[in-house]
């Protein structure tokens, strides 16, 4: 078992994860109630992800990422080092491919909010931070949880835009994915097996669980 | 004058000006789709109106380039499906509306307005665990927690049942007796804005038809459509005429009738008159001082259908086929003197009961 690549995964899912959820709750609360006549655009360019082949949205994002974009050359003169082929540059990309996962069932979760509710907030006098805290939160935290384990297992499982942009540099760069592609290659079919189980186990349990929560989240807010 | 409006807006259609008595229960009595509700979201601020004056004694909510936005303003709203917050108990929903106070008073204010609301003793209840009626206690708790100048209910009783709506309603009139607030209640129910209402505006097609203290509104409709609004049954059309000693007959068919009470400026020619069936007395034909009587019409009683304490009656007045008249009796009155089918009867239509309508293109 290749532990190094196993801690990666996690630190990269935790990293994306921090990132994405406040810019997914914003997001998607206001997609769930904006009446822009873009949102049809605003959707489909954040769904992308889900469609476009992974060596797509990697090619794209190594452009972006390259010295011969003003997004890499800024990132260069700020760290020192380039955004591709770094973990930076991997939390970068991660972030944007799991933008569907996160903003989805957010946006849902809180389209499932009666506007009666809304209006309540605004008539009890509550400033749109609290109504967003007090009320809309709490609502919509199973939509956030939702979100929160799609995107965590699906970054510890994300294979081609990590291959594309970060490449295969072990500790920096190498995850559990990678490794076990890595160890196939090199018919080391023990330590790839061991890993591919542990994938398996903890997405399958992370799903379930999440699944589990969600199904108990709404059947209590049904009986409300 | 307390609360005033004027309010002008495409979708829905919106073309109405009025004034809110202060400290009165006010009902917006309409059919659905008549814009009431719409009238009362804009006083809340939640429907963003084309053209908003809306104007609470001298402060500017809409209008005069202001728009105060729904939380500054001093509203508490009841709307029909009560919208508790389903994550909170009862008196987080009520605390909710008391973010403005320190946590310690918070709690004190929504137990007093809960116990007020007579729901003391279910704060921990969470919405799920509540009646109709509590849930709407709770609404209103929550709704009069913050002391709001205007309390807005937007058909808060249509979803309880009527025994309970009964004792709503006795609630409303004494919570009102202690707060003195100004209320607006938005209802398509007659009984409801009758039982409630201190004043009544009749709105159709989110314009105002009528508008006035209660009593006057529902006995003197000032036009045909404000009648069918109020469910007056008894709509005709004569012809007023000035006779040589300057006393005015309003001809009904083959019948004159005496119309003293009427608007000395009302022009002669034709007009649409209601009577109330509330209004309208029965008696026997053969009894001998029938010609006593202030403009006696000889009838035939064509149906009675008895609704509890209550009959209708429908007659049909002499050489009159197509103008059924109804009138509404206590059941004890018919079976006393035995009003029935086919009965010939004289009615009195009294002179200050002849409701004389204009035309619905007036204002």
């Amino acid at each position: 078992m290749d532990g190094t690549a196993i801690a990666l995964s996690a630190r990269l899912a935790g990293v994306t994860l921090l990132v994405l959820l406040p810019l997914a709750v914003l997001l998607g609360r206001w997609l769930a109630v904006t009446r822009t006549r873009f949102k049809p655009w605003i959707e489909g360019l954040l769904a992308l992800p889900l469609v476009l082949p992974p060596t797509v949205v990697g090619y794209y994002l190594l452009v972006a990422m390259g010295n011969q974009s003003a997004l890499g050359r800024l990132f260069e003169a700020v760290v020192g080092h380039a955004l591709a082929f770094s973990f930076g540059g991997l939390v970068f990309a991660s972030v944007l491919v799991n933008v569907p996962f996160a903003v989805q069932p957010v946006q849902r979760a809180f389209e499932s909010i009666s506007p009666d509710l809304r209006e309540a907030a605004q008539c009890c006098g509550l400033t749109r931070w609290q109504a967003l805290w007090r009320i809309e939160l709490p609502l919509a935290w199973p939509g956030l949880l939702s979100a929160a384990v799609l995107t965590f297992a699906h970054t510890l499982g994300e294979f081609g835009v990590v291959l594309m942009v970060g490449g295969n540099i072990p500790g920096e760069t190498q995850t559990v994915a990678i490794s076990i592609y890595d160890r196939t290659q090199s018919f080391d079919h023990a330590s790839a097996g061991a890993m591919a189980a542990l994938l398996l186990v903890i997405s399958l349990v992370t799903m379930a669980v999440s699944y589990g929560l969600v199904e108990r989240l709404m059947r209590r807010r049904r009986s409300a | 004058m307390s609360l005033s409006l004027d309010l002008r807006h495409d979708g829905p259609p919106l073309d109405f000006r009025a004034d809110l008595p202060r400290g009165r229960i006010t009902a917006l009595l309409g059919p659905s789709g008549s814009g009431k509700t719409s009238i009362l979201r804009a006083i809340a601020g939640l429907l963003p109106v084309r053209e908003a004056r809306v104007t609470l004694e001298s402060e500017h909510w809409d209008g005069a380039g202001v728009r105060l936005p729904t939380r500054a303003r001093s509203i508490g709203l009841v709307s029909q499906h009560y919208a508790l917050f389903p994550h909170l108990s009862a008196l987080g929903n009520v605390e909710m509306s008391l973010t403005h106070l320190p946590a310690a008073e918070r709690r004190t204010r929504a137990l007093e307005v809960l116990a007020l609301a007579h729901v003391g003793g279910l704060e921990h209840r969470r919405p799920h665990e509540l009646s109709g009626g509590q849930k709407q206690r709770v609404a209103l708790a929550r709704a009069i927690a913050r002391a709001p100048r205007v309390l807005l209910l937007d058909e808060p009783f249509s979803a309880v049942d009527r025994s309970t709506r009964k004792r709503l309603y006795l609630e409303l009139r004494r919570l009102h007796e202690q707060l003195r607030n100004t209320v607006v209640l938005v209802t398509h129910d007659l009984d409801e804005a009758a039982q409630l209402a201190d004043h009544l505006c009749l709105v159709r097609h989110g314009r105002l038809l009528q508008a006035g203290p209660a009593a006057d509104v529902l006995n003197r409709p000032r036009s045909v459509s404000a009648a069918r609004l109020l469910d007056i049954p008894n709509v005709f059309e004569g012809r007023l005429t000035r006779e040589g000693g300057g006393e005015r007959l309003l001809h009904w068919g083959p019948h004159r009738l005496r119309v003293a009470a009427l608007d000395p400026a009302l022009p002669d020619g034709l007009l649409r008159w209601a009577v109330l069936p509330s209004n309208v007395l029965l008696a026997h034909a053969d009894r001998a001082w029938n010609s006593d009587l202030e403009n006696a019409v000889p009838a035939r009683v064509r149906e009675v259908v008895e609704l509890g304490g209550e009959a209708v009656v429908r007659v049909q007045p002499a050489g009159l086929a197509d103008a059924p008249l109804q009138l509404r009796l206590p059941t004890r009155a018919i079976r006393r003197h035995a009003v029935s089918r086919d009965a010939d009867v004289t009615l009195c239509l009294r002179s200050a009961d002849i409701v004389p309508l204009c035309d619905d293109a007036a204002p």
